[in-house]
């Protein structure tokens, strides 16, 4: 009965996350909350040699099996791409990749990293921003 | 009525049967509401009161001289009235009804806070509060050039009254700010000496008492605070209506919060004079039906009794403390049993509370995952969040039996 939201591949992505530690030097990066649950977590990004495909990203923070779980698959799948690419990453491609049905509370959760990872992206090469912070120029994204 | 009106031992099982919510299964399970900290569930007695209202005495108070406006505004005044049988104030004229806790709270921040704070000024608040009773200090305290300070906690999660002086050093202490009843580790704070110690220092005592009026007898003279702020939906009333109580003398001399209808005694293009209380702090039409289910809903309280009932949740407080303390790696937050009121907080080792809570949904079991708008005391602990059961006059141990098998399961799932 818990099959459905706590598969096996979220448990497992969440007892071994992938991409989990920081960069020392990150040529991105960026803090993200969820103000619901005070969950925290940090993105590192590095390019590669071209300065806009996505070498390598690390994570940091705390979180539930579902942030944790979501964010451990965002830095699988976005390895390779360019920063323009991942701004415009539509969430339901996340959303396949997890594969779970998810109450609006923990579609927050889920949603933590890859937020994290664009506003990151934004401030390092001015990409679009993510849906719902687009348009706060004075937003503080320290 | 099915509560044990008179007797000294509440029958849980019987108060239960008054509240509709319990009428259905969650996930095919029965329902255990252990987040009655956060709203509490409605009998049926305060659901007809309120229906009766609209359908027989329904208008707008005090405006009207035909017999609904008349009706309505004995509806109105009788739940103030009520209220202030419920805190034992002195008059019923200084109970200000307002939306909730929190607006009391920011209407004395502002319209005593904005006049009365300066720089040098030391609005002193604990680690315990809600957000509530914090935030809207640190704004008005920004516009004013005032200070805010933090009563630390001691490592049974008390307030440590001994940091009180050393804290004075810091300023000119002119508003001493606490809760009751904490919300997330349960703490009952020692109001007297609070208060006792605020006026000694010339300020004013501000007491969230939004978890201590739904659960003990509230006598807000013997307390000796100056404010005192409640939310009717965490007393078995309606969402949208809670109270402020002031000392009379404080509320005169204030500036009103919100201005226009109703709140005025005379008003011509040069200047406005304001309205008597209460009066003056109730701008706008009154939610009027919302009053009527807040005095119903206090009548059902006391009829069960406030001791009764602040025994019952000492019990169940006890009993949970025991259940869980079995449980593997499990860490439970606050003061002992005997001093605190009924809520528990706790983490599961390596589990985080939001999949504890919801694993535990999908067993019937509700409880609150989070930070409980206390992130100050919890970076105190050290934790992002915790997970909270509460209790009220309707639960019954088999609820505190749900949630620790449930406890077993979370931690199957992720073994
Ligand atoms: C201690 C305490 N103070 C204040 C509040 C705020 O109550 P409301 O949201 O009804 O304004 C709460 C509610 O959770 C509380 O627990």
């Amino acid at each position: 009965m818990f099959d459905d939201m706590y598969r096996e591949v979220i448990l497992d992505h969440y007892k071994n996350p992938r991409g989990h530690g920081t960069l020392d030097d990150p040529d991105a990066h960026a803090d993200g909350q969820n103000p619901l649950c005070g969950d925290e977590v940090s993105i590192y990004v590095a390019f590669g040699e071209d300065g806009e495909t996505i070498d390598e990203v690390k994570f940091s923070g705390r979180g539930c099996a579902i942030s944790q779980a979501a964010t451990s698959m965002l830095t699988e799948m976005v390895a390779g791409r360019t920063a323009v690419q991942v701004a415009a990453l539509d969430k339901d491609e996340l959303l396949e990749e997890i594969g779970i049905p998810l109450t609006p509370v923990r579609l927050k959760c889920a949603m933590l990293g890859l937020t994290t990872l664009k506003v990151a992206l934004h401030k390092a090469k001015g990409t679009a921003l993510p849906e719902g912070l687009a348009g706060f120029d004075d937003l503080d994204l320290s | 009525m099915a509560a044990t009106a008179g007797t000294r031992k509440l029958n849980a099982h019987a108060v239960r049967a008054d509240f509709p919510i319990f009428e259905q299964k969650i996930h095919g399970k029965p329902l255990a509401f252990l987040d009655s900290a956060a709203s509490s569930q409605k009998p049926r007695q305060m659901l007809e009161a309120m229906t009766t209202f609209y359908e027989t005495s329904y208008a707008n108070v005090h405006r009207g001289v035909y017999v609904l406006a008349e009706r309505a505004t004995a509806g109105l005044e009788g739940a103030r009235e009520k209220v202030r049988a419920l805190i034992n104030a002195p008059d019923a004229r200084e109970i200000i009804f307002v939306r909730n806790a929190t607006e009391a709270i920011n209407l004395v921040a502002y319209s005593w806070g904005m006049n009365n704070l300066g720089p040098g000024d030391l609005v002193i608040v604990s680690e315990l509060e809600h957000h509530s009773n914090f935030v809207p200090w640190q704004y008005v305290a920004g516009k004013t050039g005032a200070r805010v300070a933090m009563l630390p906690l001691t490592d049974d999660g008390e307030l440590d009254l001994s940091a009180l002086d050393g804290l004075a050093k810091d300023g000119n202490v002119k508003v001493v700010a606490t809760n009751h009843v904490s919300n997330s580790i349960g703490t009952i704070n020692p109001i007297e000496k609070l208060a006792a110690w605020a006026h000694e220092q010339g300020a004013i005592f501000v007491c969230d008492g939004a978890q201590s009026a739904p659960h003990l007898a509230i006598d807000v003279q013997a307390l000796g605070v100056d404010f005192f702020a409640i939310s009717g939906h965490k007393l078995c009333g309606p969402s949208g209506i809670g109270a402020l109580w002031g000392r009379g003398d404080l509320l005169q001399a204030m500036e009103p919060f919100l201005t226009g209808g109703h709140m005025i005694s005379s008003v011509r293009l040069e200047k406005t004079t304001w309205g008597e209380l209460p009066h003056k702090f109730e701008a706008g039409t009154a939610p009027m039906a919302e009053a009527v289910g807040l005095g119903a809903a206090i009548d059902y309280l006391q009829d069960v009794g406030f001791d009764a009932i602040a025994q019952h949740e000492h019990e169940l407080a006890a009993y949970a403390l025991g259940r869980l303390s079995e449980v593997p790696g499990i860490t439970l937050y606050g003061p002992p049993a005997d001093r605190r009121a009924g809520i528990v907080s706790f983490n599961l080792d390596g589990i985080h509370p939001h999949d504890v809570a919801q694993i535990l949904d999908m067993q019937g079991v509700a409880i609150r995952a989070g930070h409980h708008c206390c992130q100050p005391l919890m970076h105190k602990l050290g934790v992002a969040a915790t997970n909270r059961a509460s209790f009220y006059l309707y639960t019954v141990q088999e609820e505190i039996d749900q949630l620790a098998d449930g406890l077993y399961t979370v931690q199957k799932v992720f073994a």
